[in-house]
């Protein structure tokens, strides 16, 4: 008994086990599902989060004068100031190796004693220009080296004198100079400024082998034929190839590319109170604040008057007050900007986002500098240096940045583009999810256009028509094709089908016009035959009769195809098509990817629309037949009726496996993004860019992201879809069901 | 007449308001769709099949249109007609009325010698087409097919009789062999050792474990594999040396001739001489070689292998993966859950799993798998190897857990069905008797679904070896220099990257630089995975059907 008693408690307990953990592999399908959705979010989120800028240290300067300018280290561990008394003096940011923060590496004089530096010109984040009151100009460039040693990583600052470290004629006639901006690369310096005696000049250094370590040159020096006498601010693109001359409320360009002469090439006339200017990084935009708060962006555009200077989009500050300075990042296209009353705000150009806005000091700081890595701002006010912290990693995404018509640089006007990568530095990314989404949309439509008929035809007449012995071959044959992997389909119709295509295209036109008629004239040859061989080959062998109709009618379409090519097209279809038509005629086009993916499409909606027509009631059928309808009639009236519901989620099954294909996409079209209909041109949809791009994109940055996003995107299509598909059945199952 | 004529019009209503006209349209999709299948197959089989099939080498005299003569000397590829207008700017004479004309492409290999191994002839330039009994086709392991006329056998330096040939051949292919298992078992296996114990080293370091003493033993350990290395790079060179003895000498279709060692033949054939059954056995002997062999020049040529294996594992992996959890969540939903919105939403769940696009999958592993779960798994398992990652890369693994994701509700659908085909009155029969719900579900329900289960596995593996777009992101590569299961501890290495049937197919067909001499190789590819897959869907059918026949039976 008590043995019994004892199995019995085990079983049972052996039961509740099963029990649970059938019920947790249950849900765990729910939570895969929801895992999937949860992670991409997860992923994505960081995209759309704005910008945030906290103060994390702050040092007090231990020296004396008044600071000019600032700096930071990659790795934002060391900090220098240089002061009016010619001053650079190192700081440490961290308290790691037992060292205190904020405590003095170095110091350095770069100037005599008795001089004092009047003004300082930066050049990238890398390169300075100090000018002092004895009219001595030096270009210096502070250097940070991480040095380890066995467990510890230090950082030593040194000062580089890309120009040697004598004091650089600037002015042929040694004039001292008012205003002045440089630019540099390793071959070559400009320099454009104001001389005391009202001239403007241009200065241009070549590098007799390469400033990275020679500092020997050979100057060249012009003068710049201007009519104002006034300058407020220069500016000199990265590239060498513009000067931006502030001279009040204009901004007057000069092209510095030539060595002879200097010409004014345009002039900016934003109809403010210009109050600060910088360029933006990628040496085409200018950005202009006024009096009032508002900062626009201008860059050179192609119009029908030639290319000219425009202005693309303006941004206002929060605080609404004047615009005191613009500071611009070196790599991205986001700025800073700081007003008067220490107010800084963060936007980003071609998103259009202003990504924060608070206070970061009590006036506008004597020196701002942006981290080399763009994750740091660092001021100096009242013999205090602030360092903030910076997170913001995607300022180049929003959401209608994605979805919007954006005005890139160098473009004629505002465009949908994709565009996520390129090989310079300074590239502006162009991520419109516009094109690629249009051409999931674009390659699905064609494949339904293709699949729809051929699949809805075959499931009405396999379902209602066929014999049950026939239906019981045949169902199973076409099924077998949505086991045919899709990157064989790609395969066959990118090597296969596409050259055919192209050569053969006047013949896929006959065969729409053909296959029909054919099918039709066979049918009326059927019903005009004598009884008796009616009897023997009966009408429900239609299909099998259809088969040799179909292949001599498509053998024909193929062999009038170079007649039709030679005698209506001038030989070459193609041609005609690029020539009298103007349409682009690509060889992997959406005809391609119409065909190919209506063949992977064809058995989802088969299979569904199928099952939902055979399984209309019987009795329904027989009492409209009885009470005299054709069987066409019924079929129309009662049949399809019925099931549409079952046939509208066949399509809608068909749709979402259409819009989500990867392979046959990527195999059979250029992929290329573009915006446009016409079915002689390739797409590239979401699920290709992602299968192309994903691979070569660094994880983490804005790119993979999108890349989520765009994933994201294809999963909650394709679950709205299904779920509409998947509802509307389940409703058709009950009425069944009742009926 | 009019009378004849309106009694046609009315036979015309008559016809077309009984709908036979609709009927037979609709009919035609049934007809295209099937032409579509099968016309496919057939396309994929033929085409896969020839690449086989010892062709003819043809040797054409021609005469262009500057009246230059030439000789080419190949195999035809393909033919085409294109319209006669587009060679109106050379001076070729047309047969008047004449509207196409035809030409062929042409394999014509050597590629040492002409930059490209393919050209086109036009048929109305060619002279004279022979098929010469003495060319000969050697296949090469670098530079790919020779075609030409063996002028002479050189053995160590002095010309021998042309019957000397297979001889030499088989010694070299003796020779080859072992090449082959020395550089890639003994070198291969040496080379791991060592970059273990490297690991070994770092790995004490890092737990601050490392003594001098385990230093000493460690080097030792290096030291005596190096020997061990040197000793086997001392055999290879020799053999090396060996293979390279002896030459053939053979002249090209433009005279020139070519000396080819024969370290770099695999193999010489007189095509033309082949009758029927000597062309069957090659045919058959291409297959098996093509289904052995490892791939050759950037697996344009060659065997497919690797790809195959890495397939088959994939899918053994997934498979082990799925099955489980399939059979557990069909078993959840059609025996436990009960009848309420939870379980609306889990089938909702399951439809959507079914209907998720596989690149999506792709993404969420490779984010989720591979950069979350394999970069904390070497945080946590393999420190010693970082930053060059571990499980933190894409691997087989991966591939298996992302593919057993997307072919669970595969599993879980099929099985269900077979659950629902199982009358309830076994299930109360069982209950009745005692038993408890578990212990039906284990001893009855299960083995009675067991075929259905199968079907549903059958059907997830078809779905799996076809699937591509995710596994390009979480695994697969073009040439992966490793089998993941080979001689070394722990001889499945679930961290490396593997070769794919589908994805072969989409590098070779597209990647690669010279599509046009791969084409035969893809569908060759494409032949083999498609009968996989054919294969294991119709096995899958059938056993569903022998199913439902059982359980029909089991009702009455």
């Amino acid at each position: 008994m008590a043995l019994a008693f004892k199995s019995t408690g085990t079983r049972q307990l052996k039961n509740s086990l099963a029990k649970w953990l059938i019920t947790l592999g249950g849900i765990s399908v729910l939570f895969t599902l929801v895992l999937i959705f949860m992670y991409l979010l997860y992923v994505i989120k960081p995209v759309f989060d704005s910008a945030t800028v906290e103060q994390t240290s702050h040092i007090a300067l231990s020296s004396e004068g008044r600071t000019l300018s600032t700096g930071v280290d990659e790795l934002k561990e060391v900090a220098y100031e240089i002061n009016t008394r010619g001053e650079i003096v190192f700081y440490r940011l961290t308290d790691k190796n037992n060292h205190e923060l904020g405590s003095q590496i170095s110091s350095q004089h770069l100037i005599s004693d008795d001089a004092e530096i009047t003004h300082i010109v930066d050049s990238g984040i890398h390169y300075k220009l100090l000018v002092d009151s004895d009219n001595n100009n030096l270009v210096i460039a502070p250097k940070f080296q991480a040095v380890y040693t066995a467990d510890t990583r230090e950082i030593m600052a040194r000062i580089d004198y890309p120009l040697g470290e004598e004091s650089l004629e600037i002015d042929e006639n040694n004039e001292q100079l008012k205003k002045v901006a440089f630019a540099m690369n390793s071959e070559k310096v400009v320099f454009v400024a104001k001389t005391t005696d009202g001239r403007l000049i241009k200065t241009s250094l070549l590098a007799e082998d390469d400033f990275d370590y020679d500092p020997a040159f050979e100057a060249i020096y012009q003068e710049i034929d201007f009519y104002s006498k006034k300058v407020d601010e220069i500016l000199i693109t990265p590239d060498l190839s513009l000067a931006f001359v502030q001279s009040g409320n204009t901004v007057s360009v000069f092209d510095l590319t030539d060595e002879d002469v200097v010409t004014l090439k345009a002039e900016i006339k934003p109809k403010t109170n210009i109050t600060s200017m910088a360029l933006l990084s990628g040496s085409s935009s200018v950005l202009i604040g006024d009096d009032k708060g508002n900062i626009s962006q201008w860059f050179e555009v192609a119009s029908d008057s030639g290319r000219d200077f425009q202005k693309i989009r303006s941004f206002n500050n929060a605080s609404g007050e004047s615009v005191a300075k613009i500071y611009t990042e070196q790599f991205r296209k986001s700025f800073y900007t700081v007003s008067s009353s220490g107010a800084a705000d963060i936007f980003y150009t071609t998103s259009e986002a202003q990504l924060w806005n608070g206070k970061i000091a009590e006036t506008a700081p004597q020196a701002f500098a942006i981290s080399p890595r763009a994750d740091a701002i660092v001021t100096v006010s009242n013999n205090e240096l602030k360092i903030f912290t910076v997170h913001n990693e995607h300022p180049e995404v929003t959401w209608s940045a994605l979805w919007n018509e954006v005005w890139y640089e160098g473009y004629a006007e505002p465009d949908y583009i994709w565009q996520s990568t390129s090989g310079t530095d300074d590239f502006e990314a162009k991520f419109s999810l516009v094109p690629i989404s249009f051409g999931t949309l674009k390659a699905a439509f064609y494949a339904m256009l293709f699949a729809v008929p051929i699949a809805l035809t075959a499931a009405i007449y396999t379902a209602y028509f066929m014999t049950p012995g026939l239906r019981k071959k045949v169902k199973p044959t076409i099924e077998l094709m949505e086991a045919l992997p899709t990157v064989i389909l790609g395969f066959l119709a990118g090597l296969w089908l596409a050259p055919i295509i192209e050569i053969y295209l006047p013949a896929i036109f006959l065969m729409v016009i053909f296959l029909p008629l054919s099918t039709l004239i066979a049918a009326f040859a059927w019903y005009k035959l004598p009884k008796d061989i009616k009897l023997k080959i009966p009408e429900t062998l239609a299909p099998v009769i259809l088969i040799p109709v179909i292949l001599i009618s498509v053998y024909c379409a193929f062999a009038l195809s170079p007649i039709l090519e030679t005698h209506m097209f001038g030989g070459d279809v193609r041609q005609y098509i690029t020539n009298e038509l103007g349409i682009n005629f690509d060889q992997r086009n959406a005809l391609v990817v119409g065909i190919a993916m209506g063949f992977a499409v064809i058995p989802t909606i088969f299979t569904m629309a199928e099952d939902a027509i055979f399984s209309v009631p019987r009795h329904l059928t027989s009492g409209s037949l009885a009470l005299g309808a054709t069987q066409w009639q019924t079929l129309i009236k009662v049949v399809l009726l019925t099931a549409s519901p079952g046939i509208f989620s066949a399509l809608m099954m068909g749709l979402g496996r259409a819009v989500g294909e990867t392979m046959i996409v990527l195999m059979a079209t250029g992929n290329t993004p573009i915006l446009d209909w016409s079915i002689f041109q390739g797409m590239r949809t979401l699920a290709a860019n992602i299968a192309v791009e994903m691979p070569e994109s660094e994880v983490g940055s804005s790119h993979y992201r999108i890349l989520f996003l765009a994933a994201f995107v294809l999963f909650v299509f394709t679950f709205v879809v299904n779920t509409l598909a998947e509802f509307v059945r389940q409703r058709l199952r009950d009425k069944y069901s009742s009926l | 007449m009019m009378k004849n004529s309106n009694k046609e019009q009315q036979n015309m209503n008559k016809w077309f308001s009984s709908g036979s006209p609709w009927i037979w349209l609709s009919a035609g999709g049934v007809s295209i769709s099937l032409i579509s299948v099968l016309g496919l197959l057939w396309l994929i089989a033929s085409k896969g099949l020839s690449y086989f099939w010892p062709a003819d080498i043809y040797e054409f005299k021609s005469i262009n249109d500057q009246g230059i003569h030439g000789t080419v000397i190949g195999e035809i590829y393909d033919r085409e007609f294109i319209p006669a207008s587009q060679l109106a700017h050379t001076d070729i004479k047309l047969a008047p009325g004449e509207e196409t004309v035809e030409r062929l492409l042409v394999k014509t290999g050597n590629r040492e010698l002409v930059s490209l191994d393919f050209r086109w002839l036009l048929v109305p330039e060619i002279q004279t087409t022979t098929k010469p009994e003495d060319v000969v086709v050697i296949e090469r392991r670098t530079n790919g097919n020779f075609y030409g006329y063996i002028e002479s056998v050189i053995l160590d330096g002095t010309v021998v009789d042309i019957s000397k040939l297979p001889e030499l051949l088989e010694r070299v292919d003796n020779f080859q062999e072992e090449i082959d298992t020395l550089q890639n078992s003994y070198i291969g296996a040496i080379n791991y050792k060592i970059e273990r114990t490297r690991l070994k080293e770092r790995k004490y370091k890092l737990d601050n474990e490392l003594t001098d003493e385990l230093v000493k033993e460690l080097n030792t350990e290096v030291a005596d594999l190096e020997a061990e290395y040197q000793v086997l790079e001392a055999e290879l060179m020799g053999l090396r040396k060996q293979v390279a003895r002896d030459q053939i000498v053979v002249r090209a279709m433009d005279g020139q001739k070519v000396t080819i060692n024969f370290e770099h033949i695999l193999k010489v054939t007189y095509n033309n001489r082949l009758n029927f059954i000597d062309k069957f056995l090659t045919f058959l002997q291409q297959i098996s070689a093509f289904l052995v062999d490892d791939p050759r020049e950037a697996n344009t040529e060659g065997g497919v292998f690797p790809a195959i294996f890495g397939t088959v594992l994939m899918v053994l992996l997934m498979t082990v993966i799925v099955s489980p959890f399939g059979v557990i969540a069909a078993i959840y939903l059609h025996e436990y859950a009960g009848k309420n919105a939870f379980t609306k939403l889990l089938r909702i769940a399951v439809i959507n799993l079914a209907g998720v696009p596989s690149i999506v999958y792709g993404v969420f592993g490779l984010g989720f798998f591979v950069y979350m779960v394999g970069g904390s798994l070497d945080q946590l398992f393999y420190p010693e190897t970082l930053p060059s990652p571990t499980f933190g890369t894409p691997g087989v693994m991966w591939s298996a857990i992302t593919l057993a994701i997307l072919t669970l509700p595969v599993v879980i659908v099929s099985t269900e069905e077979g659950l629902s085909r199982i009358p309830s009155a076994m299930r109360h029969g069982s209950l009745a008797l005692g038993a408890t719900k578990a212990e039906t579900l284990w001893r009855i329900i299960l083995p009675i679904a067991s075929p259905a289960i199968m079907t549903g596995i059958i059907l997830a593996i078809a779905r799996a070896a076809g699937e591509v777009a995710p596994l390009m992101l979480v695994g697969v590569v073009k040439m992966a220099p490793n089998l993941p299961l080979d001689g070394n501890f722990p001889f499945l290495h679930l961290d490396r990257k593997f070769m794919h049937l589908g994805f072969h197919i989409y590098d070779v067909g597209f990647q690669s630089p010279n599509v046009e001499a791969a084409r035969p190789l893809v569908y060759a590819t494409a032949l083999l995975l498609v009968t996989i897959i054919v294969g294991l869907n119709m096995t899958a059918v059938s056993v569903r059907n022998k199913l439902r026949e059982k359980y029909r039976m089991l009702e009455h």
